[in-house]
């Protein structure tokens, strides 16, 4: 067993995770730390539990019957464990917000789907949801294109638009960690690399952990990656290393492409 | 090598459509026949005076004024029992409910429960409004068993509505911190308000047709007066008085004229029975429009 230690702040530390789906032991003994404002990517074949991982920090795995988490992910500097079942994920999920792997905006305008997570929150002063709506569109990189028609459906924009503004949704509550899931695996070419140009702006503000299925999408917006195989983690180091130098066979493997 | 081998099924395959096309007819024209007859037989009787009149004894004096403004008001006391419960029933079943043997249980009984012969329901109703609640003979007891009716078809639109929502919509909504409750009110029934209301229209489409439930919880048939009104000159101004009053609706009416042995009754019953068409295919169009306006406002 390899206790990984960064020379970070940092902002959650996963401590022994195990996560299984009624009988099925989907992440065993998960052991890494997460840095404060920086992003970390997790990579590895399909299946091999990395959005399943992801999923645990916001506890979106609480919504379906038969979940199960055991050991800890402590997020600072609180230094609460958000997988017991003491902790409500829905307060989890006020903190940490989340991006899917298709954009899912809501059947409703650009500036609704930005307030909501507002309104649900007892938010409904127009001057204040205006102000976010406009620094979150802002933050997105989305503002100059939709400011002439916020109040127009969010399904008339464009794949890469919706998913900006998923982003801009995430971000209108200042979460303090994002959580992207395969962000661009539903975009062209062009939209992806603003999605990544945005995710590389982000992490000034919020601490990101992003789940990717292309590695040179890991390798050119993390700081640090981590590399799963089969529900365990093979391999975690900052991301030049993980590209250049693996400590393991079976990170070199998947990275030089023989497997995945 | 370019022979056509299957020549037989080639033949069978028309012949089928042919066949196929002459039975759709054949119901089309039954259905066409039935009301040019209809219409020959009630046509002149359709004056605004056969609208506005109570039944009489005498065939040509007799209306239909009790009974339209009957079904009327047993359709509303139908539509704010079934509507809450029905829906919020559904949203349960779909949103809240561990899938587990005793939801199953509930589903069956659901399912069961709209292939139930009406005149059962009439019976329960008798049992329950009428003897046990002491509700009478009144409106609010036959709205409330045609509520009963409607109810399992409310429940399984309801849940067909919030069935087509994509679970990517409600991550996203919980992704954002909210409670189930928030997310059913801004989400799922925002979504499938126009699944659930056609389903409602069409189940209430059912129900204005209905005779024999209220039969067996004596709907009479010979009504010369209307409800108490709703509104009232004293405090609070609104009177639900009339929800307690006598009754008879439209196929109430038809039955208790087409069984008369005179055949002017029979003309009275054909000319209520092209109003009662009417109400229901108004009602069917609204549904039609309905489900129209919300598929174009929303869109996965």
């Amino acid at each position: 067993m390899v206790e990984y230690s960064i020379q970070e702040n940092l902002k959650a530390e996963v401590k022994n995770l195990d996560f299984f789906y009624g009988k099925n032991h989907v992440l065993k003994n998960i052991n890494i730390p997460i840095a404060d404002k920086k992003v970390t990517a997790l990579i590895g074949p399909s299946g091999c539990g990395k959005t399943t991982f992801l999923r645990c920090f916001n506890r979106m795995h609480d919504l379906y019957p038969g979940n199960r988490y055991e050991g800890e992910i402590i997020i600072y500097p609180e230094g609460i464990n958000i997988v017991s079942q003491s902790v409500d994920p829905i307060l989890v999920r006020m903190k940490i917000g989340m991006v899917f792997q298709k954009p899912n905006p809501f059947p409703k305008s650009v500036y609704e789907n930005v307030v909501f997570g507002l309104r649900i929150r007892g938010n409904h002063n127009r001057k204040y949801l205006d102000e976010v709506v406009e620094r979150s569109l802002m933050s997105a990189a989305l503002w100059d294109e939709v400011k002439d028609r916020l109040h127009k459906p969010a399904y008339d924009l464009s794949g890469g638009q919706q998913q900006r503004l998923c982003i801009a949704r995430a971000l209108a509550t200042n979460p303090e960690i994002l959580l992207f899931d395969e962000p661009t695996s539903a975009l062209d070419p062009i939209a992806t690399s603003k999605i990544e140009e945005l995710i590389d702006s982000l992490k000034k503000e919020v601490t990101i952990i992003i789940v990717t299925h292309n590695m040179q999408q890991a390798a050119r917006v993390s700081d640090y990656t981590a590399f799963m195989y089969l529900g365990t983690l093979v391999e975690f180091c900052k991301t030049e290393k993980m590209f250049t130098n693996p400590s393991q066979k079976l990170t070199e493997e998947y990275i030089s492409g023989r497997f995945g | 090598m370019w022979e056509y081998k299957g020549r037989l099924s080639k033949y069978l395959d028309k012949l089928f459509m042919i066949f196929g096309l002459l039975l759709c007819l054949t119901g089309l024209a039954v259905i066409t026949i039935l009301l040019i007859d209809l219409f020959i037989d009630g046509s002149p009787r359709l004056t605004l005076k056969f609208l506005i009149s109570y039944p009489s004894r005498s065939p040509e004096k007799a209306g239909i004024l009790s009974a339209w403004v009957g079904s009327f008001l047993v359709m509303f006391v139908t539509v704010f029992a079934a509507i809450p419960v029905g829906v919020a029933a559904g949203i349960y079943l779909e949103e809240y409910a561990p899938k587990n043997w005793v939801t199953d249980i509930m589903e069956i009984n659901i399912a069961n429960l709209s292939g139930v012969p009406s005149v059962i329901f009439g019976l329960l109703a008798l049992g329950v409004f009428v003897y046990m609640l002491g509700l009478g003979e009144s409106i609010l007891t036959g709205g409330l068993t045609l509520a009963l009716l409607v109810l399992p078809i409310v429940i399984m639109s309801t849940r067909e509505a919030i069935r087509a929502i994509p679970q990517a919509i409600r991550e996203a909504s919980y992704a954002c911190g909210a409670t189930r409750w928030q997310t059913v009110r801004w989400h799922v029934l925002p979504y499938s308000m126009g699944g659930i209301l056609t389903g409602v229209i069409i189940g209430l489409s059912r129900a204005i047709g209905e005779t024999a439930p209220l039969v067996t919880i004596g709907a009479l048939t010979f009504i010369a007066f209307l409800p108490s009104p709703p509104i009232s000159t004293e405090f609070p101004f609104i009177s639900f008085r009339w929800l307690l009053d006598q009754f008879t609706v439209m196929p109430v009416q038809i039955f208790n004229w087409v069984s008369r042995p005179q055949k002017e009754f029979h003309l009275n019953a054909a000319a209520a029975s092209i109003i009662l068409l009417l109400m229901t295919l108004i009602m069917n169009g609204f549904a039609i429009y309905l489900r129209y306006r919300f598929r174009r406002k929303i869109r996965w």
